[in-house]
């Protein structure tokens, strides 16, 4: 959390900085710094993690809704405890370990996929004053910290001894390997165009209105839109998420790597997801929803964090929509979008970016030029590519007898 | 200051240590990449961030994998390495090889003029020097390493897809 205040900041929107003084205000001078990096996890923690409860509900709700179902509603209000029987149940379970398994490696597993997933929450601005710490290569930090849940996802595999697990989580780690790629190459651009790694440079850059009431998102250029749908994309496939959820497939895999695991280290896998759904969310917005930014200029009285939270939630309950509305997709299906549409798009992307870098001065008639070019580089690779791959495969038709 | 780098030297020592003398080629894999997080947190405590997050980026997250899939591929079952000599041709050639690299990287090392004096702290390279100085002074040498890691990376393919059974085409 940076100290440094602008005085003409409303109390609303230096809340958290003066309930933060308000508590570190009564230890020691020596031991400030301490209490406020404590401070910071510890609201971190509790945030995503009630978020992480009721995210799960509204998951439950909405799906039931969607599937004209009512969802779960016996446990409180609404079944508005149901989070917390869910999480009563999972400690409670029985944790069992195979007698073969790798008893370190299978412990270890689940609590370093948490601790990988919650560490890149660190560099997300949640609002103008809230940052836990503010890196100069901050976005790299966080992939560096996203890297390391594959390893996890590899070892909880291989300590299980089984072979279904194995098998599941090379399937795993083929799909987190090939989404890894547009996910990176499509964050180029932003930074790119924004000159930095740093978030709160990224965020600062999205800053401003054009007539007061249109926002400079990276996500309202035809590169941002491009990029950020990319992201999305990928974001969805590196968060095991449907339609991208083979690695769990639990009606048809046996929930793959996490066949041996029970109890509450099986909770501690799902918490990750979510954790790891709700970290890439933030970076989608970080990056190119303008973060903490209001959309409208005379909107700007409502505090930025409570911005943010609306466009994460946005985001995650489109994550919750995409999972009522696809099916999954098959193996060589996932990584032939990976490799063969996703990749060239964001590489391509990435001209379009430089080409909209170097055409900024570009005013006048020449301004209509410069959209037309940049939105052609988007549009039309899509639909080629997209008209090649699908040749002879889309559009299907069913013949019923 | 000093304790942390302590630490550090410990991590990235042990995990070396012990990653030699597993019998389990997982397990030494998974200490390999602790040592290669340990190199991390050294960089980190160096003030390099950025060469920090790229290397954590890099090994834990890709070289970890190539590693892994190498092993798990190349393995049919999980067989324990017996830790004894095969030969002594192979231990000539081990020491001989090892004794290379390091006198290579002590002489590369021990000629770069350093400023060594604790005096003046050398202060933390900005990102954006970094880049100006890879993307300008020292492009050639980077397309080099890109190139070569292209080549190696052809070459690997081509010799992982030639399999016994005579195959062709395979994806």
């Amino acid at each position: 959390m940076i100290a440094t205040l602008p005085p003409a900041e409303s109390w609303l929107e230096r809340f958290p900085l003066l309930v933060r003084d308000w508590i570190t205000g009564h230890l020691p001078e020596s031991l400030g710094w301490l209490a406020v990096s404590l401070l910071a996890i510890v609201v971190i923690l509790a945030a995503f993690g009630l978020l992480f409860a009721y995210l799960t509900l509204a998951e439950r709700k909405i799906l039931g809704r969607i599937q004209n179902r009512p969802g779960p509603n016996r446990t409180g209000w609404f079944g508005l405890l149901q989070p917390f029987a869910d999480g009563i149940k999972a400690v409670t379970k029985e944790d069992v370990v195979p007698r073969e398994a790798d008893a370190v490696l299978h412990f270890l597993a689940p609590v370093l996929l948490v601790a990988m997933s919650l560490l890149g929450l660190a560099v997300i601005p949640f609002g103008r004053h809230l940052l836990a710490a503010n890196l100069e290569a901050g976005v790299l930090y966080f992939f560096a910290a996203g890297a390391a849940t594959e390893l996890a996802v590899f070892m909880a595999g291989w300590a299980s001894h089984n072979k279904y697990s194995l098998l599941a989580a090379m399937r795993a780690l083929a799909q987190l390997i090939s989404y890894e790629l547009p996910l990176l190459l499509s964050v180029v651009p932003v930074v790119m165009l924004a000159g930095s790694l740093s978030t709160t440079h990224i965020v600062d850059a999205q800053g401003g209105w054009t007539f007061g009431w249109i926002p400079h998102w990276h996500v309202l250029t035809p590169w941002g839109f491009a990029g950020f749908v990319m992201f999305m994309i990928a974001a969805l496939a590196e968060s095991n998420r449907s339609p991208f959820d083979l690695p769990e497939a639990e009606s048809e895999l046996i929930a793959g790597h996490l066949t041996e695991y029970s109890g509450f280290k099986y909770a501690l896998f799902f918490m990750a997801e979510y954790f790891g759904m709700c970290g890439l969310s933030a970076m989608a917005v970080t990056l190119f929803l303008g973060g903490w930014q209001a959309p409208c200029a005379f909107l700007e009285f409502i505090p930025s964090y409570v911005w943010f939270t609306a466009k994460l939630l946005t985001l995650l309950l489109g994550f919750i929509w995409i999972r009522a509305t696809l099916p999954r997709l098959r193996m060589d299906q996932l990584t032939r979008l990976a490799w063969k549409f996703l990749v060239p798009l964001t590489l391509l992307n990435l001209a379009n970016a430089a080409f909209w870098s170097l055409s900024a001065g570009w005013s006048g008639p020449m301004h209509w030029v410069r959209w037309a070019i940049a939105l052609t580089v988007v549009v039309g690779p899509f639909l080629l590519l997209g008209r090649a791959l699908t040749a002879g495969v889309a559009p299907r038709t069913y013949r019923y007898a | 200051m000093n304790l942390t780098f302590a630490l550090i030297a410990f991590l990235i020592l042990a995990s070396a240590v012990l990653a030699a003398t597993r019998r389990d080629l997982i397990h030494s894999a998974l200490l390999l990449v602790g040592n290669w997080l340990g190199v991390a947190f050294f960089y980190l405590w160096a003030g390099a961030e950025f060469v920090a997050f790229a290397q954590a980026l890099v090994y834990v997250g890709a070289i970890s994998m190539v590693v892994l899939f190498a092993v798990l591929l190349t393995r049919r079952m999980r067989t324990e390495l017996p830790l004894l000599v095969a030969t002594r041709d192979r231990v000539v050639s081990a020491v001989l090889g090892g004794a290379a690299v390091f006198g290579v990287l002590a002489v590369a090392v021990l000629r770069t003029p350093l400023d060594t004096n604790p005096a003046k702290p050398a202060g933390s390279v900005s990102m954006l020097s970094l880049g100006q100085q890879l993307m300008g002074p020292q492009a050639a040498a980077v397309l080099i390493v890109g190139v070569l890691l292209t080549v190696s990376l052809l070459g690997a393919v081509v010799l992982a897809s030639s399999d016994a059974d005579g195959k062709e085409g395979a994806p």
